[in-house]
């Protein structure tokens, strides 16, 4: 297992058969993994691999129960956040950790406490305007903004800059778990980028990711995570699409595209399902989507296409909004700390929560119902857990998503409504539910589907193109393209 | 079996039970085993006004940080009058002064959703000053007279079978719905969700205004019956007579392992709770110690539970 000494000089992190069992789900079982300096090393493997937890590892929020951990060769003990800190090691969370009560600059003092006496407001703001300049040039995040004023995109830009800011003590290792999940095409390449150019100047890094492209042509050296181990690891060029998802796991190979028939467009036979306007939009363009459809917002994110999601959603609960939404809807959130999980429940409360109705015998709910429901969700749609009855929180992020789907999905909702629901789910997972999306479009559900990955939209029967809070761009069928929604999210002509 | 009791002990309301029972024996090892029995009834009947109102602010406290009804105390004076004045001193119109009585409660819980509501007021502060009003109209209402309850009425609160007060017995049964009520039926399951996380809740489809109209009428209602039946415990309604309520209510849900935090209710602690807060003051009350040491260690010792009960880790960090 050990590699030969004249590389240890170039190692930064070390990590020998380590071990980390939460209760009894095996997290990891024996990792051994190398991080050199000046290097982006990339991570992948399917949801629940124990990518995040390795992560959290290396950040000290975790401690390995058994193993190795050297940091410039030394063994770490009592291994905290602060002393991941102190060694230089930065993480940028698949769950966002800035604090949504503070402003952009405030966050950055946080994280720099060497930022103090008078003017500190100030100094945090040019320190984490100036990072967010380097990364994203045009981001337009004002440093005296509330997080929690702005959308979720944004957030994760001004998380990732703050992990890149330098005070007074070194980043010689920067840890990117998911970082592109919440941004579009655009941000995401600057970010790419950024990682390039950082590593060329002796910084390392660990992208985690499950865009397995932006992974294969930013990386140095790839490592595939499978049940709690490295399955595979080797020089980025040695991997491809194929080998990287063969190496993943076998589920990946039974789901090829099966996107389906597009089945008779436009339907203009099918009673209308929604018919909406953004709050600001001139002219005569209108979001119409009907029975069956499967409709995608696009453009850059953050341009109105959650906000046109949740009027959609509040204009089903009122009374006079039944014109325009004409079925029971659903929301499958993204954002899912802040808009879908419940923390103190189960997996399986936290399913049934959208169908409480249908689980009821005479006026009490049915354990036996929710229980059945959680379970026939948990086959269909794969989450990983022995027991339903778990807390939610036991699961990993991904997972967590796939029991939001499965709340929407099980219930008696005739509209779905998904505002960029694939955050942190891996790409056999994403396959499978683009699959039932199709099916249940098929038998009639209606999905309006935000997404910042422009590759999704090929499963959209049409798309909506958003800029700065209003539709620009109408695309159907063939025109369903990247090239066509890029072009029309800048452009604003289709 | 010695699972089945490490289960037992790691349920957070277990914490106020262990308490009142170390309160207890330790008034009864100061009596020297005198009167161990009749301090139980007198626990059991006091603690039954404070599990009432104590279940109406468990659930409204599980509605999620902030939510809390100060309006209690001012809830159960108006409430007491006009039970009394309704009942006249006549046993016939005992029926019509309860429900009248419940009936205020309800409009006071109304009143406090409305401001909460309409006007955007924090719930701590719209029902403290809702309080203020109610207090008011009391005072101009009951004229500030001791009325006294029909003697039906008194005695019935005062009913023991074998020693164990009716009312304790028929407020448990009460306690059995309300548990029902917060697991089982979509209402409860509203309120857990909303304590949780409200937008989530709202985009889950909660219908998060009516539930929480719901629960501070519920906790008014109960307010208003508790005014009812403490002004026939203790012979006649006075402004006053819920004043100690304000507290008692909110600390017999904390004590009780309901989570200030929200989301998380806890039926059975509130009773051990008020057993305990009961229990406490007759111990102390035995012992002779002074008013002032007598509050001291009553905080004292409430921390103590308190601490040991919130010993339990969460899951997961």
């Amino acid at each position: 297992m050990q590699t030969p000494m004249a590389k240890l000089d170039d190692t930064l992190v070390r990590l020998g058969g380590v071990e980390k069992s939460f209760g009894a789900v095996k997290a990891l079982v024996g990792v051994d993994l190398d991080i050199f300096r000046g290097e982006c090393v990339g991570l992948v493997g399917h949801n629940g691999a124990g990518k995040s937890t390795l992560m959290n590892i290396l950040a000290g929020v975790v401690a390995p129960d058994v193993g190795q951990f050297l940091i410039d060769g030394t063994e770490q003990r009592g291994y905290s956040p602060s002393g991941a800190k102190s060694h230089g090691i930065r993480c940028v969370f698949q769950e966002l950790s800035v604090c949504p009560n503070l402003t952009v600059a405030e966050n950055a003092r946080v994280f720099h406490p060497s930022i103090r006496g008078f003017g500190w407001r100030r100094r945090a703001a040019r320190l984490i305007t100036e990072k967010l300049d380097e990364i994203f040039p045009g981001h337009g995040i004002a440093p005296s903004s509330l997080i929690a004023d702005i959308a979720i995109g944004r957030r994760q830009m001004v998380e990732i800059a703050r992990a890149f800011t330098v005070s007074d003590q070194p980043a010689r290792l920067v840890i990117l778990d998911e970082p592109t999940s919440s941004l579009d095409a655009q941000t995401a390449g600057q970010l790419l980028a950024h990682i390039r150019r950082s590593v060329a100047s002796g910084l390392s890094c660990i992208l985690i990711s499950h865009i397995l492209g932006e992974v294969l042509t930013t990386c140095d050296r790839i490592v595939v995570m499978r049940d709690g181990t490295v399955v595979a690891a080797g020089p980025a060029q040695a991997f491809d699409r194929a080998r990287l998802i063969a190496a993943m796991g076998s589920a990946e190979t039974k789901a090829e595209r099966t996107t389906g028939p597009k089945a008779g467009l436009p339907r203009d036979g099918a009673p209308v399902r929604v018919r909406m306007r953004p709050a600001r939009q001139q002219g005569d363009l209108e979001l119409i989507a009907h029975e069956g459809d499967i409709v995608g917002l696009a453009g850059l994110a953050g341009h109105g296409q959650t906000a046109l999601l949740l009027e959609t959603f509040a204009a089903s609960r009122r009374r006079n909004g039944r014109r325009n939404v004409t079925a029971p809807v659903a929301f499958v959130a993204g954002d899912r700390q802040s808009d879908g999980v419940f923390p103190l429940w189960s997996i399986s409360r936290n399913i049934g929560i959208r169908s409480l109705a249908a689980l009821r015998v005479g006026p009490f709910i049915s354990q036996r119902l929710e229980d059945g429901l959680a379970g026939r969700w948990r086959a269909r749609i794969g989450i990983r857990t022995q027991d339903t009855q778990d807390n939610i929180l036991s699961l990993s992020g991904g997972n967590q998503q796939k029991a939001l789907f499965a709340r929407a999905l099980a219930s008696d909702a005739r509209i779905v409504l998904m505002d960029d629901p694939m955050r942190g789910v891996d790409h056999s997972t994403k396959l499978e539910v683009y699959d039932l999306i199709r099916k249940e479009a098929n038998s009639g559900r209606t999905f309006l589907w935000y997404t910042t990955e422009t590759e999704e939209l090929t499963n959209c029967d049409r798309v909506y193109v958003f800029r700065d809070g209003v539709i620009v761009a109408h695309l159907a069928g063939a025109d369903v393209t990247e090239e066509q929604v890029i072009q029309s999210s800048f452009s604003g002509a289709p | 079996m010695s699972q089945a009791v490490v289960a037992l002990f790691r349920r957070p309301w277990i914490w106020s039970f262990v308490g009142a029972l170390f309160v207890w024996l330790a008034a009864v090892a100061f009596t020297g085993g005198t009167g161990a029995g009749g301090m139980l009834t007198a626990a059991l009947s006091l603690a039954v006004f404070t599990v009432i109102v104590g279940l109406g602010q468990m659930f409204v406290v599980t509605l999620g940080p902030g939510n809390v009804d100060l309006s209690l105390p001012a809830n159960i004076g108006l409430a007491s009058a006009v039970a009394m004045k309704t009942m006249g001193g006549d046993d016939h119109l005992i029926a019509l002064g309860l429900c009248l009585a419940v009936g205020a409660g309800i409009g006071v819980g109304m009143v406090n959703y409305l401001l909460i509501r309409a006007l955007r007021i924090p719930p701590i502060i719209a029902t403290l000053s809702a309080s203020f009003f109610i207090q008011s109209i009391d005072i101009s209402y009951g004229r500030g007279l001791q009325i006294k309850p029909p003697d039906g009425f008194a005695d019935f609160t005062n009913i023991q079978i074998l020693g164990v007060p009716l009312l304790a017995l028929i407020i448990l049964v009460f306690t059995l719905g309300a548990s029902v009520t917060l697991h089982r039926t979509i209402f409860g399951r509203s309120v857990s969700a909303i304590g949780q996380n409200i937008r989530a809740a709202r985009l889950a489809g909660v219908r998060v205004d009516l539930v929480r109209f719901a629960t501070y009428v519920l906790c008014g209602g109960l307010g208003g019956l508790d005014g009812a039946l403490l002004a026939g415990y203790f012979h006649g309604a006075n402004v006053d007579i819920g004043n100690e309520y304000l507290l008692a209510s909110i600390a017999v849900v904390v004590i009780g392992g309901t989570s200030v935090a929200g989301g998380k209710a806890n039926v059975p602690g509130v009773w051990g709770g008020a057993l305990f807060l009961v229990l406490l003051l007759t111990m102390l009350n035995t012992f002779g110690v002074s008013a002032g040491v007598r509050l001291l260690l009553t905080g004292l010792i409430i921390v103590a539970v308190v601490t040991v009960a919130g010993g339990a880790k969460p899951e997961r960090q």
